[in-house]
């Protein structure tokens, strides 16, 4: 039998570690409640097709992830995807001509935003929309394009070849 | 209890307040079985068990509580709650039924192991107790909500002379100094008979005799006589219930 | 035929019973729920014996777990080139099904048996009828603060096995494989809803009202015999393992 003090502190230890486990789990292995809201800025890019983007896809520089993706829209006057991207403070500086594009992960993987530096010196503000956005690769379209260019041209003309993967 | 088997019938005892009352038989007779009635963890099939006027089994749950204050009982091996020391077993009632102060409680536990002579052994646990000590230490739990009636099962079994004779002298002692109504359910017929006002003696279901020590000593029915002067053989028989010997020994099947 | 027909007949009402004592036992215990919550010391106790001192085998195991999950895990995924995946394959698997099943399985081991043999054991040494007998309600003040002590501490021990079982896949999949920790925890982030936590923790509750509920039951009503305190534990562990699986089903079916 021990003391009451040993057991109140073991049972104390336990209960702090079964809420920091708890709270580790909600905010550290989601994307809910992973906050950029505080030091971040928002980025706006119209897309005409996003593929399988979905919010909380990760936005990356060179294979870096800046910030994720917030909300996605669809503008009934352009026909266009809004795509609203949290970027982290870390990340002020990026040049306001970069473009945006989307990637996927791997041959089966999610996908995610990639920006490309422009040369500008004059970096975004929030609430900016990212001057050119290219669109997902839709895997669908890309056939049916090869296809459609091998009959008229023959084989040897190249098509695009889809986006590496930009973490590993 | 389950088994379908009649363990009472015909049984009609009468416990007079204040005295010690032995309740003896062979083992088996179901004397543990008694003690549940009476203190109403089990109820009877048919009859009554009425204690201070009151019916045990049409008592519901709230008034057996109130009822079960009144009484003490002594469990065979002591019953000691393992995950508490000898303090706080003892305090155990008064902390669960009153509301009293730390210091009054300290008081009263302390009186209350003194008179078991266990004042020392306050602060050990359960296992650290021999089997005489812990019985002691059962009865101060038992006796500190100030009970009227004491119901001891087995006191003495398994203890060494010394303490044997400690807890007999401790029953007494209790009996007298607090005005207790003690029943004693045991088959130690020659420790029992120094101290009991009143003894019964059950077999098969029924009180085959009863009266003072002196009165059983002398009893003319064979199972009394074979039970007090603990014969190994009589109307309570040495061989269980069995087929001739000679027939089993002999019959060639005897194992089939 | 009619033999075996009848003995099934028999084993299935035999069943039945259980179930619908086990049901009123737990009603019981329900409507004594806000009594016990009243007293929170013996439930804090009880978490330290039900949590607190599963925590070291929770711990190893989850760890373990953890990095057979990165073993595997690398394994598979890098058959299509997506190790990356790795984070994401482990919390998912961790949080939706092994974090709270074998929790569960090893609360049933370590913690459900301690209960039942506890309790098993207060029943064979007369513990539980001599609280009865001091006018003290063995339900509550043994069983429930034992039964709401492992309700407490199970969605608890779910969280560390499953954080620790996190970190032993990061240990394989990224220190030996060479995963980029990076994208091991940001892909786990991106693909981790909360609602994958949510039904681990529900997982973990319900497990822990089940486990604990057949282990303060078996304990309980165990045989008061060192036989029947040995089978209050085997059935705990074996009752507590089916009842897991298959509410692990029913509630995966529900929550998808």
């Amino acid at each position: 039998m021990r003391s009451t003090r040993t057991i109140d502190i073991s049972t104390g230890l336990f209960v702090m570690l079964g809420f920091a486990s708890i709270l580790f789990m909600v905010t550290q292995i989601t994307n809910r409640g992973y906050s950029l809201k505080s030091d971040s800025y928002r980025l706006m890019a119209a897309f005409e097709n996003i593929g399988g983007l979905k919010t909380g896809a990760p936005v990356s520089m060179a294979g870096v992830t800046i910030g994720r993706v917030e909300d996605i829209q669809y503008d009934i006057n352009l026909y266009k995807a809004i795509v609203t991207m949290r970027i982290s403070d870390k990340y002020r500086a990026i040049p306001n001509d970069s473009d945006a594009s989307i990637y996927t992960a791997g041959l089966l993987g999610g996908q995610y935003i990639g920006l490309t530096p422009g040369g500008s010196d004059v970096p975004y503000k929030d609430g900016d929309q990212v001057i050119m956005a290219n669109d997902a690769i839709v895997l669908e379209n890309l056939i049916s394009k090869y296809l459609f260019n091998s009959a008229a041209t023959k084989p040897g003309e190249s098509t695009p070849a889809p986006a590496p993967a930009a973490q590993e | 209890m389950d088994s379908g088997k009649i363990v009472f019938s015909a049984l009609d005892i009468e416990i007079r307040r204040g005295a010690v009352t032995a309740i003896m038989g062979p083992s088996g007779t179901g004397k543990t079985t008694l003690l549940k009635l009476i203190t109403g963890q089990i109820f009877a099939d048919r009859g009554q068990v009425i204690v201070d006027g009151l019916d045990v089994a049409r008592l519901n749950r709230k008034q057996l509580y109130a009822l079960r204050r009144r009484m003490g009982m002594l469990f065979q091996n002591g019953a000691l709650l393992t995950d508490l020391d000898v303090f706080e077993n003892v305090a155990f009632p008064l902390r669960e039924h009153t509301r009293l102060p730390e210091r009054l409680i300290r008081t009263i536990v302390l009186t209350k192991l003194h008179a078991v002579g266990l004042r020392g052994a306050a602060d050990l646990y359960p296992q650290q107790l021999s089997g005489g000590m812990g019985r002691r230490v059962a009865l101060a739990r038992a006796i500190v909500m100030d009970p009227e009636i004491l119901i001891y099962d087995e006191p003495f079994a398994g203890l060494d002379p010394i303490s044997m004779g400690v807890v007999l002298r401790l029953i007494r002692s209790l009996n007298d100094a607090l005005g207790i109504t003690s029943i004693v359910v045991t088959h130690d017929v020659r420790e029992i008979s120094q101290i009991a006002d009143q003894s019964f003696i059950i077999s098969e279901g029924k009180v085959v005799a009863s009266g003072t020590t002196a009165e059983l000593r002398d009893h003319p029915s064979p199972i009394v006589h074979q039970f007090v002067d603990g014969l190994a053989d009589g109307p309570v028989p040495f061989h269980y219930p069995a087929p001739g010997y000679h027939e089993q020994l002999l019959g060639g099947n005897a194992f089939a | 035929m009619i033999t075996i027909l009848r003995e099934t007949m028999q084993s299935f009402l035999t069943f039945l019973e259980r179930v619908g004592l086990l049901v009123r036992f737990a009603l019981r215990l329900a409507a004594i729920l806000p009594l016990g919550l009243l007293r929170p010391r013996p439930i804090i106790e009880q978490v330290y014996n039900t949590g607190a001192m599963s925590l070291v085998i929770i711990m190893t195991c989850g760890l373990f777990i953890g990095m057979v999950l990165g073993l595997q895990g690398y394994d598979l995924l890098t058959r299509f080139g997506s190790e990356e995946y790795l984070g994401t394959a482990t919390a998912i698997s961790l949080l939706r099904e092994l974090g709270p099943v074998v929790t569960a399985l090893l609360f049933a081991g370590r913690a459900g048996t301690a209960l039942a043999a506890e309790l098993g054991l207060m029943r064979a040494t007369d513990q539980i009828a001599a609280m009865e007998i001091m006018a003290v309600d063995p339900m509550r003040r043994v069983v429930l603060p034992r039964f709401l002590g492992g309700v407490i501490a199970m969605p608890l021990l779910v969280s560390i096995f499953i954080v620790v079982a996190l970190f032993g896949a990061q240990l394989v999949g990224v220190e030996f494989f060479g995963v980029d920790s990076g994208s091991y925890w940001s892909q786990m982030r991106s693909a981790v809803e909360l609602s994958d936590i949510r039904e681990g923790l529900v997982k973990g509750l319900v497990f822990g009202v089940a486990c604990s509920l057949i282990a303060v039951y078996e304990g309980y009503n165990a045989m008061p015999t060192a036989e029947g305190v040995g089978r209050a534990t085997t059935r705990t562990v074996v009752i507590s393992a089916v009842v897991t699986l298959i509410l692990d089903y029913i509630l995966t079916a529900l929550m998808l």
